[in-house]
């Protein structure tokens, strides 16, 4: 599978990443030849094979609900670049 | 006095506690040499010049009066993916500008409750992304290794090349590290020193910038055996903070080292004999096959038939996990922020900013990989052949084979700038080839140096273990290191 510049567009959209016009091409180019390399996976029989969720055999531990931890929003918002009585500031969303 | 930095970590321990020089002192030789190599060798991000001083002067204490740690006044480089409170931790990525987090990462908080002394923090490819240490914000690492002759600046590998090429320049006394492809073993190898990936579940995760997080696991880098299993020993542990974390008690690594390979069965996986392999890897993996011979260790030709397929399931496996984890860096809760005419812009242009090519290329492809439509072709086809994978060395396991020895690279160091390289990532995607693998199957590897190109640049090999079974890969590599015999020191001209 190849991806044309249209679909270069829309994954830069996806990631939330600028694509600027002049720079599809490369990205173009970069994503067939990662995607040629993969494409020999499609030489495995996977037919059966479970796909792998965890390489230890292991159940995710669950804990407690209840508070462990909080309590200080300043630490929180400490390294944001720009904030508000604790809040996160970002530009309006609402009209 | 002698050049306290030559010392390796168990020789520095020694000399604290017999009172031979204090924490100060060493800590004191260690700055020093940072000052003048750093310019050159570009291994740190940031020197904590105060806090290290600070640290040292506590640990002078606590050697003169009682409850020294095992760790007790060593002073460490940390790479600049672990969370370190109020300390630089920014990945080596520019999106994460001025970031200082409030929490400190489990790994080095067990290395502070040992008493370790903290240099500063280590450069690395960004985000964990290379094999070169090209990648990063703060521009390459140079290797303190040169070839026979010359003067060109070669890498030290990655991505943890800051912490490889300090170890190797003495400007720590051993660094730790993260592996999610190689990034360990692959920079000790080309700079003489030491680097061990554990099992997965072994060191905790928690504070640790996330790259691909079922494939990502801290480890250390040292000059000898002896010194990254004393590293290891303090790294590791349960901790309820990674729900993937192993409730296992920790052996102590260092007590492992001299057991040797009498009675052992190492395997020799036949696919690991890449076409095109350099004569002088076939040479050195050869080498090591005698050596383990001649210490008692049986051999045992094993098949792993699924190892050409590690390193293109590894390149859908972690960019799907980085897109997933990368996803937080968007300019509002830290870092670089760029303004644009509504948030999405904002997020868009930030990301652009702030993220260098490699990682866009890996974010670019993550996100696709797992798009509408493509995810079965791609992410779960590509889950399913890492099953098949760890198989082949569960099955390798099960028949008898104790440990596995395989060349740790495909080459030596190679340029920095190497155009080959940098016009096509396949290319540079292969210097991982022979410890992908351990990766997708969540083993632990170690790289050891073993022996030197025609060009006098460091080769290493790597052993494969079983689950949990460090222990054996420290024996093993003790013996490699035994045999070859050979003083890693690179030449300083810095």
């Amino acid at each position: 599978m190849s991806v044309d510049a249209a679909t270069v567009k829309r994954i830069g959209r996806l990631a939330r990443i600028r694509v600027e016009e002049n720079e599809v091409e490369k990205y173009q180019g970069e994503i067939n030849a990662i995607l040629g390399f993969v494409e020999q996976l499609d030489e495995v029989d996977v037919t059966g094979v479970e796909p792998m969720t965890s390489v230890t055999p292991m159940q995710l531990r669950r804990r407690d609900d209840v508070v462990t931890d909080g309590g200080y929003p300043e630490k929180v918002v400490a390294n944001a670049p720009l904030t508000e009585d604790n809040f996160f500031m970002v530009p309006k969303v609402i009209e | 006095m002698t050049d306290l930095t030559k010392l390796t970590l168990a020789a520095a321990r020694k000399g604290l506690a017999d009172k031979a020089f204090s924490a100060t002192e060493l800590t004191g030789a260690y700055l020093s040499a940072i000052d003048a190599a750093n310019p050159k060798l570009n291994a740190y991000v940031a020197i904590t010049r105060e806090k290290a001083l600070e640290d040292a002067a506590v640990s002078d204490k606590r050697l003169a009066n009682g409850g020294a740690g095992p760790l007790e006044g060593i002073p460490l480089g940390i790479k600049d993916l672990f969370g370190t409170q109020g300390v630089h931790t920014q990945a080596a990525s520019h999106i994460l500008d001025g970031f200082k987090p409030e929490y400190e990462s489990t790994v080095t908080a067990n290395l502070w409750r040992d008493g370790a002394v903290m240099l500063g923090k280590l450069n690395m490819d960004e985000f964990a992304m290379g094999s070169s240490n090209e990648t990063s914000y703060y521009g390459p690492v140079v290797n303190p290794w040169r070839s026979n002759g010359s003067n060109a600046q070669l890498v030290p590998g990655g991505s943890s090349g800051g912490s490889a090429a300090a170890v190797s320049a003495w400007l720590c006394a051993a660094a730790t590290a993260t592996d999610t492809g190689g990034s360990i073993r692959q920079p000790a190898a080309f700079t003489g020193t030491v680097g061990i990936k554990p099992t997965y579940g072994r060191c905790s995760r928690w504070g640790v910038v996330a790259f691909a997080s079922s494939l990502d696991q801290a480890g250390p880098i040292a000059r000898t055996v002896e010194d990254a299993a004393i590293m290891l020993t303090s790294m590791s542990g349960f901790d309820a903070k990674d729900s993937t974390s192993v409730d296992l008690a920790v052996p102590d690594f260092a007590a492992a080292v001299e057991r040797g390979v009498k009675g052992l069965t190492i395997g020799i996986p036949r696919e690991y004999r890449m076409d095109g392999m350099p004569d002088e890897i076939e040479a050195l993996w050869k080498q090591g096959i005698d050596w383990m011979v001649a210490e008692g260790a049986t051999i045992k030709d094993i098949s792993l038939p699924h190892t050409k397929y590690a390193l293109p399931a590894y390149y859908i496996v972690a960019p799907a996990e980085a897109s997933s984890n990368l996803a937080r860096y968007d300019g509002v809760k830290y870092g670089l922020r760029v303004t644009g005419k509504d948030i999405t812009d904002m997020y868009e242009l930030t990301r652009a900013k702030g993220f260098g090519a490699e990682v866009r290329r890996r974010l670019m492809i993550g996100t696709y990989v797992l798009s509408a439509g493509y995810y079965d072709a791609y992410y779960v086809r590509a889950q399913k052949v890492r099953t098949l994978i760890k198989r082949d060395f569960e099955l390798a396991f099960a028949d008898g084979v104790d440990a596995i020895l395989t060349p740790a690279t495909p080459s030596a160091a190679f340029g920095v700038g190497d155009e080959d390289m940098s016009a096509d990532p396949v290319k540079m995607y292969l210097n991982d080839i022979f410890t992908v693998t351990v990766n997708m199957a969540g083993l632990p590897g170690i790289a050891v140096p073993a022996g030197k190109d025609a060009a006098g640049l460091p080769l290493g090999l790597q052993l494969i273990g079983k689950p949990f079974d460090e222990e054996t890969l420290f024996a093993a590599g003790r013996v490699i290191e035994r045999s070859a015999a050979i003083d890693f020191s690179p030449a300083k001209w810095w």
